[in-house]
């Protein structure tokens, strides 16, 4: 209980020689501090160096350069099976020539603990993962979830300092997953362990992580709590990862506080918005407003960053109707939601309709291009 | 028409198959129990047991009735001295034989070192050479080696080295290797590193590691590369017949010898030990196997 953060990355580089006998930097100077009991994700597309920085804290790869620190301590090139943390595989790795009840309890066989208490603790990690009375099993005669949850409850029994997980869910199909994204939240609040979970699936990242870090080929773009991520994206490529947006290309007129207003010469007028990080005038930058947070009505209703645009295509999808519109030459799209049942087709949009298009400055993002 | 009727060539091919694999061992079994005491024409089972009687070479009776020859392979102190010699050879090659050849076969999985596409394709070389060229091989190795080492160390007379069961051991070690080796590998290629990883990270160290993970999941590979390499051993003549020495001669070299003198149902006898034995390994193996599943 040294440290407040159970891990921390700093400046950590990994590089490795690719097979036509070049060097590519898998993970290139991270930084990242994770909190004691918390829910961290690592959020990026598939190559970005996600599983690099998870095997790195795991002790199975070591960095070239800067240092992985776990609960204070540098870790330096100590192997696995000394730090105090567990992985749960994407392939699970279940021992196949062991018995359910073997698979849990051979780490604590590891730690040499007593024989009724280690009989005691597998009890219980099963029962946390609802897995009891399958202790006589082998891996191959339980289905994908249940395998899943024999690789949780074989991490969890060694009470680690820290869970790791590498798309733990990768391979279940989506109902499964969303029970089980749900569970291991739960679970997690419940044992009160660090779990640090890698995905390539910003939905799974949103729904269950008290923070996020967003990486892309091996740097980490933004670190912070979902909300922050979906509502504050600092970079052009974090709001085109996270969710959807429109984007206009921008220069910057004028930064005062927090808000800019930028001249976006598709459009022959300037747009007023928020800046979530260093923009000066001058700069080059998008602007970036998310389809859900555009206000469509007939007549203009604010002054500022509104314009007229013309229904292209509306398609009805229950919840919401999601209109494209032509603005001025620029394809804009808005999700509308559908707040009153009605089946009169002039509650809906119409294509070739004209329509006031409201860009809130609240909702409207001035991000560095990159 | 039934697309799937059986064509009667398949019927014909199965039996003419069976026929040339199994006729021979059937009739050589047969004939273990002949009562002619020349092997080339069946006279008929010994039918009673009492006081040996021989009558125009036939034997008639024996203290053993039908088992006469085996009773008579019983008191041959060389068949025992040559199977004991077979044994000694093959389950000493195939436990170092194994142990190295797996070792190799991991280590060339997992590991990149310089000339290890070499290494890959040295092992290739033993099996495809002929036996004789390899057998001769060794013969002039072993001869040059130790007359070598006889001048230098002033050895004569007993102290003289000489070929005998540890040059065959040798050989046999190092022509079986290969075997192993390609068998396991066989097995490691779609071994996943990950439940190493998952072992260790658990807290186990290199070697229980090892131990409780990685070998039991390679063990039926291992299995059948011991497996093989027993009975390559067993059965081999050829590097044998080069390396043996005074004391060290086998099963096969002493059947040859036999063989070379006069044919008697002995021989067959010790044919249909030999088989019996290894068609209840065969059979033992494949209910392990099966056990296991
Ligand atoms: N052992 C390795 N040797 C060479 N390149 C590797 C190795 N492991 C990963 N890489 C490369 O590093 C990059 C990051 O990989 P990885 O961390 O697995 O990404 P992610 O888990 O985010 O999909 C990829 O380009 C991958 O090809
Ligand atoms: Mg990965």
């Amino acid at each position: 209980m040294g440290s407040k953060y159970a891990v921390e990355l700093r400046n950590v580089v990994k590089q490795f020689i690719t097979p036509e006998g070049g060097e590519i930097a898998a993970v290139d100077h991270v930084t990242m501090q994770i909190r004691n009991g918390e829910f961290f994700s690592m959020l990026g597309s598939s190559g970005c160096g996600k599983t690099t920085s998870l095997r790195m804290i795991a002790g199975f790869e070591w960095p070239t350069e800067g240092e992985v620190y776990i609960d204070g301590e540098p870790q330096g090139h100590k192997p696995p099976f000394l730090r105090p943390v567990n992985t749960v595989f994407q392939s699970y790795a279940l021992f196949q020539h062991m018995t359910v009840q073997e698979n849990v309890a051979f780490g604590l066989e590891m730690e040499r603990v007593e024989k009724a208490e280690i009989e005691r603790r597998v009890g219980e990690a099963l029962e946390m993962v609802k897995l009891s009375g399958m202790q006589r099993r082998r891996p191959k005669q339980l289905s994908g979830g249940q395998q899943q949850r024999v690789a949780l409850a074989r991490a969890l029994v060694k009470r680690p300092k820290v869970l790791l997980l590498d798309e733990p869910l990768g391979a279940l199909d989506l109902k499964l997953r969303k029970e089980m994204q749900l569970e291991l939240k739960s679970l997690q609040q419940e044992v009160g362990i660090t779990f640090i979970y890698v995905t390539h699936d910003q939905e799974e990242a949103l729904t269950m992580s008290d923070r996020i870090a967003v990486m892309s080929h091996g740097k980490v773009l933004q670190i912070g709590p979902s909300v922050e991520i979906y509502e504050r994206p600092t970079s052009r490529f974090v709001a085109d990862f996270i969710g959807e947006s429109n984007f206009l290309d921008g220069r910057v007129k004028s930064v005062k506080g927090d808000q800019a207003i930028v001249n976006v010469p598709a459009w022959g007028e300037e747009l007023t918005g928020i800046v979530t990080s260093k923009v000066r005038a001058g700069d080059e930058v998008a602007v970036s407003i998310r389809p859900e947070k555009i206000r469509l009505a007939e007549k203009q209703g604010i002054k500022e960053n509104s314009l007229q645009g013309v229904v292209v295509n509306s398609t009805y999808i229950g919840s919401d109707t999601h209109v494209y519109l032509d603005v001025r030459g620029q394809r804009i799209k808005v999700w509308e939601q559908n707040r009153i049942s009605t089946l009169d087709p002039r509650a809906y949009y119409r294509n070739g309709q004209k329509v006031w298009v409201m860009l809130l400055p609240e909702n409207t993002l001035v991000l560095p291009k990159d | 028409m039934n697309p799937h009727r059986r064509s009667p060539f398949i019927l014909i091919a199965t039996i003419l198959v069976y026929f040339f694999l199994y006729a021979p061992i059937f009739v050589l079994v047969i004939y273990s129990f002949n009562s002619s005491r020349a092997n080339v024409q069946f006279d008929g089972f010994i039918s009673s047991y009492g006081d040996l009687q021989i009558v125009n070479g036939d034997v008639t009776q024996s203290p053993c009735g039908p088992f006469h020859w085996f009773c008579e392979l019983s008191k041959n102190r060389e068949v025992i001295n040559a199977a004991k010699n077979t044994l000694t050879i093959a389950f000493t090659a195939t436990i170092i034989s194994t142990i190295v050849g797996t070792m190799a076969a991991l280590a060339l999985q997992r590991y990149d070192f310089k000339l290890k596409a070499f290494s890959q394709v040295s092992l290739y070389i033993p099996i495809v050479i002929p036996e004789i060229v390899m057998g001769i091989g060794i013969l002039t190795l072993f001869s040059q080696l130790f007359s070598l080492l006889n001048n230098w160390l002033n050895l004569a007379g007993d102290a003289r080295m000489t070929m005998g069961l540890f040059t065959v051991i040798l050989s046999h070690i190092a022509f079986m290797i290969p075997f192993v080796t390609l068998v396991v590998q066989a097995r490691l290629q779609g071994f996943d590193k990950s439940y190493e990883e998952a072992a260790m990270d658990l807290g186990a160290n290199e070697w229980t590691t090892f131990q409780r993970v990685t070998f039991p999941m390679i063990l039926p590979g291992v299995l059948s590369g011991a497996l093989l390499a027993f009975t390559l051993s067993l059965d081999d003549f050829v590097i044998t017949f080069f390396t043996n020495g005074p004391g060290s001669t086998t099963l096969p070299i002493y059947v040859y010898g036999l063989l070379r003198r006069i044919i008697t149902p002995q021989v067959n006898a010790l044919s249909t030990v030999w088989i019996s034995i290894v068609f209840i390994a065969v059979l033992l193996l494949q209910w392990i196997q099966s056990r296991e599943k």
